[in-house]
């Protein structure tokens, strides 16, 4: 049997006609050595010298059609997503966007040593904030923290979380244990103290195992059982209480699809309704919770071009302020850039998923 | 909807179409009971002194003891679902049901001493045959297997799989691996010869953390998070490819919902499309082989705020309507009943009485019942 290659489209971008918010633009380190102005000595010794060049985990593999659109990898050979030049051109004007947020996948959760994940992180903040924010006005970051210690990610934000151009925390949701849980509070209170969002996002790398029957065998079960993983943290979350314990914290769901949430609100609330009294602060119905203090980027859409089908996903979502625009830029998801939107969307749900709810989730103004 | 179970067998409740119940849960009368259908005194010994070790540090306790609905307990003492004279009071006779297939949760696979965990097997069949299965013709059974272990299943297959009272495999949905790799693949060659459907009831453990971040804290997150868990097994189902390796294989998906197959079933499709070059056995999209190959019992049933979006259900993935089967997971304490279950809405033509007793007929193999207790 012959396979028909599959080869990602090029990156072409639209006019909508109107500004737009994207939520999720990918840049990339290209080395450990381009993040060596931001580490003392002692880590540029020790990269140089040791086995260690920078986490090896990524939840895109670089060969995987959906990690890059054709025309992503820069002149200069860097891998995709490393050039502010690009992604000028591709994203923010290809597509009009007024304000990009930047996520940036670099591994740090997937290093062991405390010391050597805090200082990683602390690098991909100053090098996110010289070469990126400082350099472009249109963009925004998500800073990177050492999860696995979340008193050290809490002094991470303290040290970099006041920059206007941060704006939320990168909380990769394969993680070694669910957010909702007590030993993550630190982390939370200083994400709530700072004013800035809990990003949760596609990957992670824990080194445990990413579904709850272990290991699965192909990139393709890991790409879709990711969204079990968010599913998982959502109920983590809110049964936990973080959220009635943190009352203005809000929370973002990056690249987790979105079309499995009226299934997931009507399971979750009826199953609160027989359990409820395990989880007295839980004061709400789940749904409200979501609804309430949590937003999701647009990409990848998950659903048929069917627009019937589309009203009805809108109509069980019973909200349209949930949905934020975004390219997931240089991933590929979409082959044509009338593709970027669900089809047949009315007038006021194309404006909220372009910019308004973004704009006030964010609070740009 | 909140039912109460009948106390009295003069207590009989009305329903439109005759009944399979997908999903009954019967219980040892005492912790002893299952001794005597150890298969040998070595295993009985064993049985008696260590018993089953599991995973330990991962147990979040129950809302309910044992699950159990609180009007579920017999009269006589024993816990809830160990007195079949109360489970037909309760269940068969009340709601007049055809047949009822039993799932007997006692974590076979879920030992980490997996030869006793075959000899567990074993002793639970003996056991559903000679209390449940003879005594009651309208009852029938999964067989429990070590799905663990591909090789002692096949052993348990051939051992009991003939025996007319069990219409398919008892499987649990936390493994120790996704269930398309090869490890379990013995086992399925095993079913497709007998056309044995594979009976995926929630619940199990593999030893791995419930999540993909870990353990939970609460009940409330292991409870709604079990259909999560079916996610992954159907994925890696499908894309390990095993219904082309196994072109004839059934499965049957027990306790999850159903309100999760469309977005999954786009949610395949739409990575599939892009990332089929790392699958190449798949000849058709992922969620063709997901409306051929799995059946889906109901309970819990997902219960939409506006009634007419269980419809838009229906729409959006039209093969469930051949494929979903009602069951009540009886005695638990989120039982659903047969006649207070549906949401108050226009169901597509035929579709209730598929659902009640047409679908699961048809899977398993079952006559229709000519007469009824009652109409």
């Amino acid at each position: 049997m012959t396979v028909q290659p599959v080869t990602p489209p090029v990156a072409r971008g639209h006019n909508f006609g109107q500004p737009v918010i994207d939520t999720d633009i990918h840049c990339t380190v290209p080395s450990a050595q381009a993040l060596f102005p931001y580490l003392s000595a002692h880590w540029r010794e020790y990269i140089s010298t040791s086995a260690f060049k920078g986490p090896v985990d990524t939840p895109y593999p670089s060969g995987a059609p959906t990690s890059a659109l054709d025309g992503t990898r820069p002149a200069d050979g860097g891998p995709p997503g490393s050039s502010l030049q690009l992604i000028r051109e591709q994203v923010l004007d290809a597509w009009s966007v007024e304000i990009g947020i930047l996520n940036c996948s670099y591994s740090v959760d997937g290093i062991a040593a405390p010391d050597t994940a805090a200082a990683m992180a602390s690098a991909v903040n100053d090098w996110l904030i010289a070469e990126w924010l400082d350099k472009e006005p249109r963009l925004r970051a998500t800073m990177l923290v050492p999860t696995r210690v979340p008193e050290m990610a809490a002094k991470e934000i303290e040290r970099v979380g006041g920059h206007p151009g941060i704006v939320q925390v990168m909380l990769p949701v394969v993680a070694q244990a669910l957010y909702g849980q007590r030993r993550w509070w630190p982390l939370f209170e200083a994400i709530e103290r700072h004013n800035l969002v809990a990003s949760f996002q596609f990957g992670g790398a824990s080194g445990f195992p990413m579904t709850s029957s272990g290991w699965p065998s192909h990139y393709v079960e890991e790409y879709v059982d990711m969204a079990q993983v968010f599913q998982s943290q959502l109920l983590s979350i809110v049964s936990e209480g973080l959220l009635d314990k943190f009352p203005t914290l809000r929370l973002a769901m990056i690249e987790s699809g979105w079309s499995w949430l009226p299934g997931f609100f009507w399971r979750f609330d009826k199953v609160w309704k027989g359990l409820r009294r395990e989880t007295p602060w839980v004061k709400m119905l789940p749904s409200e919770y979501v609804k309430e203090r949590m937003r999701f980027s647009l990409q990848p859409l998950d659903l048929p071009r069917d627009p019937v089908i589309v009203q009805q996903i809108f109509e069980q979502l019973d909200s349209d302020t949930l949905l934020m625009f975004s390219t997931d830029y240089p991933h590929w998801h979409f082959d044509t850039p009338e593709e970027a939107l669900p089809v047949g969307l009315t007038e006021a749900q194309r404006a909220r998923i372009l910019y308004d709810n973004a704009a006030s989730f964010y609070g740009f103004s | 909807m909140v039912v109460t179970l009948p106390r009295s067998s003069a207590d009989r409740r009305q329903t439109k179409y005759p009944i399979i119940d997908g999903d009954i849960h019967p219980t040892l009368k005492s912790p002893r009971a299952l001794d005597k259908y150890f298969l040998t005194d070595e295993w009985r010994q064993y049985h008696q002194s260590i018993g089953g070790r599991g995973f330990t540090g991962t147990s979040v306790p129950r809302t309910y003891p044992n699950a159990a609905r609180v009007d579920a307990y017999p009269p006589n003492g024993g816990p809830a679902g160990s007195d079949l004279d109360f489970m037909r009071l309760q269940l068969l006779d009340a709601w007049d049901m055809e047949y009822g297939i039993l799932q007997p949760l006692m974590g076979a696979a879920s030992v980490r001493n997996l030869e006793y965990g075959a000899a567990l097997s074993s002793a639970i069949n003996e056991w559903q045959i000679a209390e449940w299965l003879i005594p009651e013709p309208r009852l029938r059974s999964g067989l429990v297997v070590p799905y663990e272990d591909g090789p002692m299943s096949v052993a348990e297959i051939e051992r009991r799989g003939s025996y007319p009272g069990f219409v398919q495999l008892m499987m649990a949905m936390r493994t120790s691996e996704p269930l398309g790799r090869p490890k379990y693949w013995p086992i399925y060659e095993a079913a497709e010869a007998r056309g044995l459907p594979l009976g995926i009831h929630v619940g199990g453990g593999g030893g791995v953390p419930t999540s993909g971040a870990g353990w939970p804290s609460y009940y409330i997150e292991d409870h709604t998070g079990q259909s999560t868990a079916f996610h992954t097994q159907v994925s890696s189902f499908i894309f390990e490819g095993i219904f082309e390796r196994f072109p004839k294989l059934k499965v049957v998906l027990i306790e999850g919902g159903f309100a999760w197959v469309p977005s999954l079933a786009w949610r395949m499709d739409a990575a599939w499309s892009k990332l089929r070059g790392e699958v190449p056995k798949l000849q058709r999209k992922p969620s063709e082989y997901f409306a051929e190959h799995f059946w889906l019992t109901t309970q819990p049933m997902e219960e939409p705020p506006v009634p007419h979006q269980f419809v838009q259900l229906l729409e959006q993935a039209p093969w469930l309507q051949d494929k979903l089967m009602f069951a009540t997971d009886y005695p638990h304490w989120d039982f659903d009943a047969p006649d207070a279950c549906l949401p108050d809405v226009e169901l597509p033509d035929g579709f209730e009485e598929k659902l009640m007793v047409g679908n699961a007929r048809k899977l398993y193999r079952l006559p229709a019942r000519i007469e009824r207790t009652h109409a």
